[in-house]
Formats: C-alpha cells, sequence, structure tokens
C-alpha cells in the first residue's frame, strides 16, 4: 500500500452488513441458562434481609454469598461491590442474580423475591454532598504566579455553567455470557477492555491466570459505557456459570441498561478570568465540581481530565484550578468518549465568547491571540513539543462556514433569529498522567507464519471504531504486503496479550505504533520462516509526569480541531434548527480516511445529541428518562450533513503520523451549538443541553 | 400455555408453527428459526433494529405477536441478503462506510430497502424521513443516507 490514508474494506464489514456477525445475544451455548439482575429499588437502604421463594429445580440465586475471594470491582478505588450486601447505594444497584432456563419463571421469581429495607436519607445531589464532605476526589492544579498576577488586573469576567447526564444508547445493550467448563471460567461479551473483566475476574475468584478467560464479541457500540462498567457484569455471569455448571448468558433490556449503566457526569463549572487594563487575560480560575454517583469508578480520572483541558486550547500563564468529584445516592458516573473534556472544552469555549463580548471584539479574534503553540506550556506546566497549527484550523473554519460574513450578516438582519458558532477543540490522547508510562504495559504480539500470512495479537477491542481494520493496515502497511495476508481477531485473553484497555483515543497512538515497531523489526527477520515478537510500548522519552503534583506533560500528545454550527431558531416555537455544520480537524495523519470520517461524523451528532437534544434527570435518586421514548438520542431527521477537512501534521511518534481521534470527534459540537444559539438569541446560554424549552425560557426572560 | 397453529411464509418458505400467539415475532425469529440477524435493541419500536419486512411493509417485529403475522409474507435480512438489490446496497453501504458497529445495519438495510420500493429515486429528506425509525449511535447517518442515495443510481431499474 502507497498511501495508508486510501480507504479499505473493513474486515468486519461483510458479516455484519448480511445480518452475520454474532453478537452476544445471537450466541447460544448448548444447555445455556438465562440471567436476570435484583436491583435496589432505593437510592440509599439498609437491606435487613431477603426473603427468597422456593426455587424450582435448575433455578438458582447468585448473590455476595457465590464470591470466593473479594467482592470488590477493581477500577480505582475499593468502594464498589460487585453484589450489594447489607447496604444498596444507588437505584439499580444489583443486589442477586436469578439464574434458569426459562425466562418467564424467571421473571416470576424476581417478582417473588423481597427485599426488606430500612430506607436511610440519600445525597440527592452536589450541593448536598458538598455541605456533608462527601469527596470522592479532589485536585488542585497553578501553573505560573497565580496570586502575584491577580494583584493586577483591572476587572474579571466571570461565568457558571451546568452540564447534565448523557447515557450512550450503544444500540447493543450490556450483555455477556459466562461459560465455565470445571477448569477455566471464560467470560464471552461485549465490551471495550477485555484485561478489565480479567482483572474482576481474578479478584472475585482468586483463580490462577490460566483459569480465567475472556473473548470480545462482536460489540454494537461501546463510547465508553463498555469500558468499567462490564467489569461488574462479566463478573456476575462468570459466577452464575459456576454455581450452575453450565454457560449463562446475561443480556439487558433497554430500560434496565439506562438505570443502571453509567454516565457521563453532571458538572458544574466556574470560571473567571482576570484581564488587565490592556485588555489580556493575565490569570484564570477555574472551579469544577463533578457529580460521581454513589462509587467512585472511573470519577478521579475524568475529573483530573476536565482540569487539564478547562483551560481549553488557550495559553493562560496563570492559573488556578480547583476540581472536585462528590459522592451522591445517584447513578455511578463513569467513561464516555470525551471523558471530561465535553464539560470542559463547552464551559470554556462559552466563557471565551464572552469575554470576547465584553471586550466588543470578534471571539475568534479573541481566541487567535492565545492560541497554544509550539514550546508553550499546558494547564499543568508540560511543553508541547509537536506542531500545534490552530491558527490554520480556524482560519480554515472560518472559511469553510463563511463565520465572519454570517456573523454580520445575522446581526443585521433581525427579522430572522440565526446564529453562528464556532469550538476551538483540544483533546489529549492516550491515557492521562501516569497511565501509559508506567500503569499500563502495553503488549503486543506479531506472528509470522510458513505461508508469509501473519496474525496480530493485541487486546485492542473493536466495537465500530474499525480498529480490526486500522491496526491491520498499520502491520500490512509496515510490511508492504497484501492486507488480505495479514489476520487480526477479536481479542481473546488466552492467545493476546495485554496491550491495555480500548479507551482515551489510545489505539491507533500506542498499540499501533507498538505493532508498527514490531513489523519492522520483522521486515528486517522476514528470511526466517516462522517466528512470533512479543514487545512492549516505550514511552517517549522527551515526556514527564510527577503525579503528586500533576505536573508535567498530563497527556502523551493532543489533537486539534474546530467545529462550526449554524442555527435558526423559530420565535413562535423555539425550535432551533441546525442549518450547517462544518469541522476541520488535526489528527496527524489518517490511517483510513473512510474510517476517519466515520468517527468524525459519529462523534459529531453525538456531540450534538449531548448539547441539544439529551436530557436526562435524576429526580430524588431515580432517573426519569429510562427508555428510547423519552431519551432523545438523534435520528436521522435532526441534522444536516457535515462538512469535514482534516489538516495534515503527521505526528512522529504515531504510527504514519497518526495521533488520537475518537474522542476529539465530540467535544467541540455541543459549545460550538450553544454558541450559536446564544448568538442568535443575544442571550447567555449557561447550561446543556440546549433544549427548545430552554430556549423558551431565554426569550421569554426580558432580562 | 395455549399453543396457536399460525402459517406464514419466511424469507420465501412456507411455514408452519406452534406458538403461543403473544409471543412476539423478534423471539419467534430469532429462538425458533434461529435468524439473528434480526436484532433487539429496545424492545419498544424506537430503535429499528429489529425491522423487518412484513407483505412488504417495513415493521418493528418487537411490536407484533405471532397471531399477527398469520398468511403473512416476512423477510428478514437473511432472506434479504441473498437478493441483487441487497448486492446494490451492500455496495453502496460499503463505499460510503456506512457500518461501524453493525448493529443498526440489517435494520437499516431493509428500511433502505422499504424506502426504495416506494421510491426508487428519493430526495435527501426523504431518505432522512424513511431512515428515521432506525437509530444509529455510531455514523451519525449521513454516511447511511448517502448509501441509499447511491444505491438509488447504481441500482436504476432495479426498484
Amino acid at each position: 500500500m502507497d498511501n495508508i490514508s486510501i480507504p479499505v474494506r473493513r474486515i468486519d464489514f461483510d458479516e455484519k452488513i448480511a445480518g452475520k456477525a454474532k453478537y452476544t445475544q445471537d450466541l447460544h451455548f448448548e444447555h445455556m441458562l438465562y440471567a436476570k439482575t435484583l436491583r435496589s429499588e432505593f437510592p440509599c437502604a439498609k437491606i435487613n434481609s431477603i426473603e427468597i421463594p422456593e426455587i424450582p429445580k435448575g433455578y438458582f440465586i447468585v448473590d455476595s454469598k457465590d464470591i470466593p475471594h473479594k467482592n470488590i470491582v477493581p477500577i480505582v478505588y475499593d468502594d464498589q461491590p460487585f453484589f450489594a450486601e447489607d447496604k444498596v447505594n444507588y437505584v439499580g444497584e444489583p443486589i442477586l442474580l436469578v439464574v434458569g432456563p426459562d425466562k418467564t419463571i424467571i421473571l416470576n421469581i424476581l417478582k417473588n423475591i423481597k427485599v426488606n429495607y430500612t430506607v436511610l436519607k440519600p445525597i440527592l445531589n452536589i450541593k448536598e454532598s458538598e455541605k456533608l464532605n462527601k469527596i470522592c476526589a479532589e485536585y488542585e492544579i497553578t501553573k505560573g504566579d497565580f496570586d502575584s498576577a491577580v494583584k493586577n488586573y483591572s476587572y474579571i469576567v466571570e461565568d457558571e455553567f451546568n452540564t447534565g447526564y448523557q447515557e450512550h444508547i450503544y444500540l447493543e445493550t450490556q450483555s455477556m455470557i459466562g461459560h465455565y467448563d470445571g477448569d477455566c471460567v471464560t467470560v464471552y461479551g461485549s465490551m471495550q477492555c477485555p484485561y478489565f473483566i480479567h482483572n474482576s475476574l481474578k479478584q472475585a475468584l482468586n483463580y490462577s491466570d490460566d483459569a480465567i478467560r475472556v473473548v470480545q464479541l462482536p460489540t454494537g457500540g461501546a463510547f465508553g459505557g463498555k469500558e468499567e462498567y462490564p467489569s461488574l457484569i462479566g463478573v456476575h455471569a462468570a459466577l452464575a456459570s459456576i454455581k450452575a455448571k453450565k454457560p449463562v448468558q446475561l443480556v439487558f433490556d433497554r430500560q434496565e441498561d439506562i438505570i443502571c449503566s453509567t454516565k457521563r457526569h453532571p458538572s458544574i463549572i466556574n470560571i473567571k478570568s482576570y484581564i488587565n487594563d490592556e485588555n489580556i487575560i493575565v490569570a484564570r480560575e477555574i472551579n469544577i465540581k463533578i457529580d460521581a454517583g454513589a462509587y467512585a469508578g472511573l470519577s478521579n480520572v475524568v475529573l483530573q481530565r476536565i482540569a487539564f483541558a478547562s483551560s481549553g486550547a488557550y495559553n493562560i500563564p496563570n492559573l488556578k484550578i480547583h476540581a472536585v468529584a462528590f459522592f451522591t445516592n445517584n447513578i455511578v458516573t463513569g467513561a464516555f468518549r470525551g471523558f471530561g473534556g465535553c464539560q470542559a472544552i463547552f464551559a470554556i469555549e462559552m466563557h471565551m465568547e464572552n469575554i470576547a463580548n465584553k471586550l466588543n471584539m470578534d471571539s475568534l479574534e479573541l481566541k487567535n491571540k492565545y492560541f497554544l503553540k509550539k514550546g508553550d506550556s499546558s494547564s499543568t506546566s508540560g511543553l508541547f513539543n509537536y506542531d500545534i497549527k490552530l491558527n490554520q484550523i480556524a482560519e480554515r473554519i472560518e472559511q469553510m462556514s463563511l463565520y465572519n460574513k454570517k456573523r454580520e450578516k445575522f446581526k443585521e438582519n433581525t427579522e430572522k433569529l440565526q446564529g453562528i458558532g464556532i469550538s476551538i477543540i483540544m483533546h489529549g490522547c492516550g491515557f492521562t498522567g501516569n497511565g501509559e508510562k508506567s500503569v499500563i504495559h502495553t503488549k503486543a504480539r506479531l506472528k509470522k507464519n510458513k505461508d508469509n500470512t501473519i496474525e496480530i495479537y493485541t487486546a485492542a477491542a473493536e466495537m465500530g471504531q474499525g480498529v480490526l481494520t486500522t491496526l491491520r493496515k498499520i502491520v500490512a502497511t509496515t510490511l508492504d504486503i497484501p492486507i488480505e495476508n495479514i489476520k487480526i481477531n477479536y481479542p481473546d485473553t488466552l492467545i493476546c496479550p495485554d496491550s491495555g484497555p480500548t479507551v482515551a483515543s489510545r489505539t491507533i497512538m500506542i498499540v499501533g505504533k507498538l505493532l508498527k515497531d514490531i513489523a519492522e523489526e520483522m521486515k528486517k527477520r522476514w528470511a526466517e520462516e516462522e517466528f512470533e515478537i512479543i514487545k512492549e510500548y516505550k514511552y517517549p522519552q522527551n515526556l514527564s509526569w510527577d503525579n503528586d503534583n500533576l505536573k508535567g506533560n498530563a497527556n502523551p500528545e493532543y489533537s486539534w480541531g474546530a467545529n462550526a454550527v449554524e442555527v435558526e431558531i423559530d420565535p413562535i416555537t423555539y425550535e432551533s434548527t441546525i442549518k450547517g455544520i462544518w469541522a476541520v480537524y488535526d489528527i496527524g495523519n489518517a490511517i483510513d480516511e473512510r474510517i476517519a470520517k466515520g468517527q468524525i461524523e459519529g462523534g459529531i451528532i453525538q456531540g450534538l445529541g449531548y448539547g441539544k437534544l439529551e436530557v436526562l434527570q435524576v429526580k430524588d435518586g431515580f432517573i426519569q428518562q429510562c427508555n428510547l421514548t423519552n431519551y432523545i438520542i438523534p435520528s436521522s431527521t435532526d441534522f444536516p450533513k457535515i462538512e469535514s477537512e482534516l489538516i495534515s501534521n503527521p505526528f512522529d511518534e504515531g504510527p504514519f503520523g497518526a495521533r488520537g481521534m475518537g474522542e476529539l470527534t465530540i467535544v467541540g459540537a455541543a459549545p460550538a451549538y450553544a454558541l450559536a444559539v446564544q448568538n442568535a438569541l443575544n442571550k447567555k446560554i449557561s447550561r446543556i443541553p440546549v433544549t427548545q424549552e430552554y430556549i423558551m425560557e431565554l426569550m421569554n426572560d426580558k432580562n | 400455555m395455549i399453543k396457536t397453529k399460525i402459517n406464514f411464509k419466511l424469507n420465501g418458505e412456507e411455514k408452519i408453527i406452534y406458538v403461543d400467539p403473544l409471543k412476539r415475532l423478534i423471539d419467534i425469529l430469532r429462538d425458533d428459526f434461529k435468524l439473528t440477524g434480526t436484532k433487539e435493541g429496545c424492545g419498544e419500536g424506537e430503535c429499528g433494529a429489529c425491522s423487518v419486512l412484513i407483505n412488504n411493509k417495513l415493521v418493528n417485529s418487537c411490536l407484533v405477536t405471532s397471531s399477527l403475522i398469520e398468511g403473512k409474507e416476512i423477510i428478514t435480512i437473511e432472506g434479504y441478503s441473498k437478493t441483487e438489490k441487497f448486492n446494490i446496497l451492500k455496495n453502496s453501504f460499503e463505499e460510503t462506510g456506512s457500518v461501524q458497529c453493525g448493529f443498526c445495519t440489517p435494520g437499516m438495510i431493509l428500511a433502505s430497502e422499504y424506502l426504495l420500493s416506494n421510491n426508487s429515486h428519493p430526495k435527501e429528506e426523504e431518505i432522512r424521513e424513511a431512515l428515521e425509525g432506525n437509530l444509529c449511535r455510531c455514523t451519525g447517518y449521513n454516511a447511511i443516507v448517502d448509501a441509499v442515495m447511491k444505491a438509488s443510481i447504481t441500482g436504476d431499474g432495479l426498484w
């Protein structure tokens, strides 16, 4: 292959298009049983006793007593049980499973189980948690000399923003199959991180490594929702299978999935910019609060990402960032594409616009003055080692969307409520902090066969993002052999080394780079008939991280971009219609332009859903939108076509110049849309989603 | 449980089954006939992953009970994928990058067939309207809209 970016047929295309791909719900082992979960009905309650009716033969109850080792999900903090024992901390928390051959009988058994609770007072929101000081994680980041800098300001621009929950709505709900054969327990399922589940099984069962196996099946979307959550239910399916001595399938229905799976963190972000008499932003103070829900999960890592990104793609010399994640008795929040970036970029982009308005200048012009460039330092004082082409990105998005002309035109035209907004985007690729350096020891294996075919073994999960195809392409191109000669399959821990979780926009840049290095070595030894190479990823030497003080390169590298959205608002119905969407990204170099475009379009639409449509409220600990009838995600009629471009800026440390992109594509959509509405109405937007109801509220507010 | 005798045509073949009259068509297809190309995404007729054609009409099979299929002709992705029209759609879905996770894909293909069989040269808005009942969380729909448009051109005369 000459140019790696030229699209190829996806390896999983043929079986998916014909409906032949076997997802977890499609797999049927002989004598397979089904499992259904009994869940907490209260946000906070003591379990006094559980009355279980007589169970017919062939049916089983599986609960915490069936866990031979630790009843704690290994994520970051040891706080979340696989099954609740004497207390429940959120609505939907798993208590036990009913397992058996007939789904109707299972439901009947569930109905007749009586849990006797003593209901306790729940913590329902960030405010209540703050009063009780229920802190899950807290970080403080400073850059430059904040205290001296704020001595010389002439005025402050201050804003506070609220962002809501978002539910992933992967089309395939959470699904697992446990399969115990007497020696080894295998978990098959829909997942992003086979080794997270492997570790969880080890923690729950205390089995040896070779008695635990995790196999990813075709996965119907994930978006972060199948990052840490499957660790919980992978163990459930395994425990059920071990007890029943038969394969057990655990598939969530949609309502159950929405009620109990993780969500994007709601946030409150306060930003104060200190501006001197020459209208220069000299310092910035940012306060971030997020709702972690009942257990820590990945909240501390998400919180770090929000904090690191909270000053956006701008070089502000003096920063003080304070970020807190609070425990509540709400649904556990966790990984979701963007991983804190969505909240951070929304807040900072709105804030920059508000500063520009205050200074009576155009926001793009203001932003331009502060764009990060090579040699600048990040919010964590890490050096940006590579070219940052934000000027070029901004120029291109302006040309494509005709932003300047439209802003003028829309201001003059008072007959129609039209607006256009631009967001400037950055997103860290790869794990934050020490992740890539010392926590994950990314390993991959390549095998050369006698017939000159190559086998790729990594833990990279295919969830629709095309990773089986792009990794295959990287190896084929490096070895300069036909792509058909490269074999790759869904990960199976029995044969695939741990290349880390498939998250954090890291796979191409980290695992892809490692595979390229291995393939290069293989190329040198090509004359050997049959051999294999296993290697570990080498962290670039020009990066450093001090985890105690949160100083240094918070991410190995960043990707960049800009989005523009144009809206028209109907003054009678308050409906906002998106008239145009433009996007420019710098992902280094695309491994496959068509797959990259798929990420761009899917990410932007999911981001517009977050910014415009997707309302998920929790009242007294109960989620109010529990199905697809009232939790509204974008359909084909909601948004128009997207005009997008990639800027070429090959990254030396990435394979074929590639950097991460999966999350970059979602973070800028909501602020671009919110800014378009703000500009159309000439009213400050302070929260997302910007729904029709919120627009009505703004238009009826005469202040 | 009372079982009812149901006669129907499935992917061109006559079938007789004895089932609970309230059993959902999606379960009959997936459990009794092992036709797992029809996916369950929500179980309440919102997502379209379980779309099938009943007498050439696009229907969510999770909302149809067995008693309603008596005498009807049902086409699932397994049957449709043997047709020439499928190949046209397959190629256009490939060229535009319309398949990511693939879970909505069988339903999308059948929704596209239903549109094209009623409107062989649809405009963009007509395609968007026709696919409105089929949710996709990966692609953002644009690739799929382009794919249907492309199929209507390359498959000119077929529909």
